[in-house]
Formats: structure tokens, C-alpha cells, sequence
């Protein structure tokens, strides 16, 4: 994948990260804020299709632009094919693995299952 | 109105001995330039002081050096205008070091080598019929400030990026390819796009603009990167008119 389109992706993913994070936190403003930390309310919040929905959404979003940013950190810091390469393939192993982890989470929570 | 200053030099050969500070005391005049003052040191009081210039006038690009810590052309910069009595010549920064102030521009040269620094273009304009092309003054000013660069790697020593990603084109390299992406003659844009789309490409510039700070001839390499940046995200669309190909006598 060509080096624009993966900014392409990077710029898109943090618009979207920020809009999502908006959402999310005025989906939290609809019950007073230390109800909305109670373990049933933020179980509950799994449970709404529409919040879970945005939360993985955030989830997405948040990994690949975090990952990503961490790359190009990675790769300025250093340079060599080796490193580069391993780099890369460990930030979107990372990725790939949080994004599992993370949505297993949503889908136990909002299936009614521990967590 | 004469006063003495004191030049700090930084003085180091590489793998002969370790990098450290001589101090001369140098005469200075409202017209002393830091060259100057740097020649006077070396006439009068230490032979052996490496220093690289030639045109004194700021068109040649040669004796780019840090001066009180910021990238400066020592022929272009009055010591008066520093205003200070102590004045720290140390080697360009992002350049590795040949002998005291002499820097090594393989690097920098070869950056801008890769960006074919040339118009491509199958209608060569020199042919037996000695033809040329005709540009607008708008086309014209597409890429002109950027063509004012004299390569003096000023911008390359300020650059935070290359001081880290040695593989980063810099900035002067960038804003070259985007003098030759934005010249209506060239027929290479998209060849130009597939060299700096890349990992240490266009994309690692973090626009911290300092290369445009320190550019001795007005040239504003960071526009050029952002402008690159603008086409290859689809912001910009570059709707290249083909330059009028005139025969000289046609023109007569």
C-alpha cells in the first residue's frame, strides 16, 4: 500500500475518532454523571445497539490511527529495512489483536455475558 | 566605528582529534559580514581554519554555517545585526562534518539528485529549429519563488525531521520537486508523485516550518511540501496546460 494512502486512512480515521468520541460522550450526557458510571448503567450501555455500534466504532478507529501514529514514530526514530519491516508488521499485529480483544469485550458485554 | 568581537569557533577534524572551541578577537565594522570576520581569522591569526565559500553575495550557497545556533549565510550576515560581542560558528547541523566549518553535501546533493531536478518533456524546446516555450506569467509563478533555491542546505540543517530520519528527502529536495511538479513544461508529475510517496517521503514532514524561517532567499519550502501533499490527497487538482511551442522566428 502506496505511503498516501495509508495518511489517507491515518487523517480519516482521527477525523472519525474525534466525531465518535463527540457521540460517545453526548450519549453519556442522557443520564446524570455519576448514575452514568454505575455498573448496571454502563452495562446497560452495552446493551443499546447504537452505543455498542459507536463504541466499536471508536475501537476501530482509535487502533489504527494510534498504531499507525506509533509506526511513524517508530520509523523516524530508526531507520533500516529490518526494523522498518518488523515495524510494521508488529503495529498491525497490534492492532489486529486489540481490535479482537476490544470487540470481544462489546459483544460479551452486550450479549449479557461476564466480561 | 571599529569595535572587537570575539569569534567562537567550533574546530574539529574528524578521527584526528576531539570537536572543541577556538576564540579569536576580530575587528568588526557596521559592513563586517561573519565571512569577514571568519577570513580575518584566518589570515591573521590561524591558517588552518576550514571554512567553504566563494561568491560573498549570497548566490552561491557555499558558507551556510550556525551561527549563534541558527542556520545563516556567514557572507549574507552582518555581525552588527547580531548584536552581541560574542559570535559561535559551529558546522551546518544535519551534515556530517569534513573539518571545522566544511560540511559534507553528499547527502543533500544526492536528495536532490533523486528528485530528477530537471523538466522532462518530449517536445524537447532545444531543437534545430531552436524552439521554445512560452509560459504565462501565472503559469510562471507557480513554481518561481521556488526556483530562487541555491542550495545551501539551510533549510536541510534546520529541519527537525532529517535530524532523526537520515532517509527524509528535506525540505530543499521537496520544494525542488515540487518547482519541477508545478512547471506546466514538465510532462513527469506522476513519475515526480511516486518518488516521494513513500515511507520517509513527503508524508514525514511534520511542518514544524523552520525551513522557511531560515531560507536565505525567500523560499518557502513548507508551502511547497503542503502544496505536494494537497495533490496527492486529492485537494488540489493539477490541470497542467500545455506550454505554447513557438519556433524563434515565429515569435519575431
Amino acid at each position: 500500500m502506496r505511503e498516501s494512502a495509508i495518511m489517507n486512512i491515518h487523517y480519516i480515521t482521527g477525523l472519525a475518532a474525534i466525531v465518535l468520541v463527540g457521540i460517545h460522550v453526548m450519549f453519556r450526557l442522557i443520564v446524570p454523571y455519576g448514575a452514568s458510571l454505575e455498573y448496571e448503567n454502563v452495562i446497560a450501555n452495552y446493551q443499546n445497539l447504537p452505543y455498542a455500534i459507536v463504541l466499536e466504532l471508536i475501537l476501530v478507529t482509535v487502533a489504527i490511527h494510534g498504531f499507525n501514529g506509533l509506526r511513524i514514530v517508530l520509523i523516524e526514530w530508526r531507520q533500516g529495512d529490518s526494523w522498518e519491516k518488523g515495524v510494521k508488521w508488529a503495529c498491525v499485529a497490534a492492532a489486529i489483536a486489540i481490535i479482537a480483544y476490544g470487540s470481544r469485550t462489546i459483544l460479551l458485554a452486550s450479549m449479557g455475558g461476564a466480561i | 566605528m571599529t569595535k572587537n568581537i570575539k569569534l567562537r569557533m567550533y574546530r574539529h577534524i574528524p578521527g584526528k582529534d576531539s570537536p572543541h572551541y577556538d576564540t579569536f578577537e576580530v575587528p568588526a565594522e557596521r559592513w563586517t559580514t561573519v565571512l569577514d570576520a571568519l577570513l580575518y581569522a584566518k589570515a591573521y591569526n590561524d591558517h588552518s581554519i576550514a571554512v567553504r565559500y566563494s561568491c560573498r553575495m549570497a548566490s552561491c550557497g557555499s558558507c551556510g554555517m550556525m551561527i549563534n545556533g541558527i542556520p545563516r549565510l556567514a557572507c549574507y550576515t552582518k555581525i552588527y545585526e547580531l548584536d552581541t560581542d560574542t559570535i559561535t560558528c559551529q558546522p551546518l547541523s544535519n551534515f556530517p562534518i569534513i573539518r571545522d566549518l566544511a560540511t559534507d553535501f553528499s547527502t543533500f546533493f544526492q536528495h536532490h539528485k533523486d528528485m530528477k531536478p530537471y523538466i522532462v518533456n518530449d517536445l524537447d524546446d532545444i531543437d534545430e529549429k531552436a524552439r521554445e516555450f512560452l509560459q504565462s506569467p501565472k503559469e510562471l509563478e507557480e513554481f518561481l519563488q521556488f526556483s530562487y533555491c541555491i542550495k545551501c542546505g539551510l533549510c536541510y540543517a534546520s529541519c527537525p525531521v532529517v535530524a532523526t530520519d537520515k532517509k527524509f528527502p528535506g525540505p530543499q529536495a521537496l520544494a525542488q520537486m515540487y518547482r519541477y511538479f508545478a512547471d506546466n513544461r514538465d510532462q513527469a508529475a506522476d513519475e515526480r508523485l511516486k518518488i516521494v510517496d513513500d515511507r520517509h517521503g513527503v508524508w514525514r514532514c511534520h511542518f514544524a516550518g523552520s525551513c522557511s524561517k531560515v531560507c536565505p532567499k525567500g523560499v518557502d519550502p513548507a508551502l511547497g511540501i503542503q502544496l505536494l501533499r494537497g495533490y496527492m490527497m486529492g485537494f488540489a487538482k493539477k490541470e497542467k496546460k500545455e506550454p505554447i511551442l513557438f519556433a524563434k522566428e515565429t515569435v519575431a
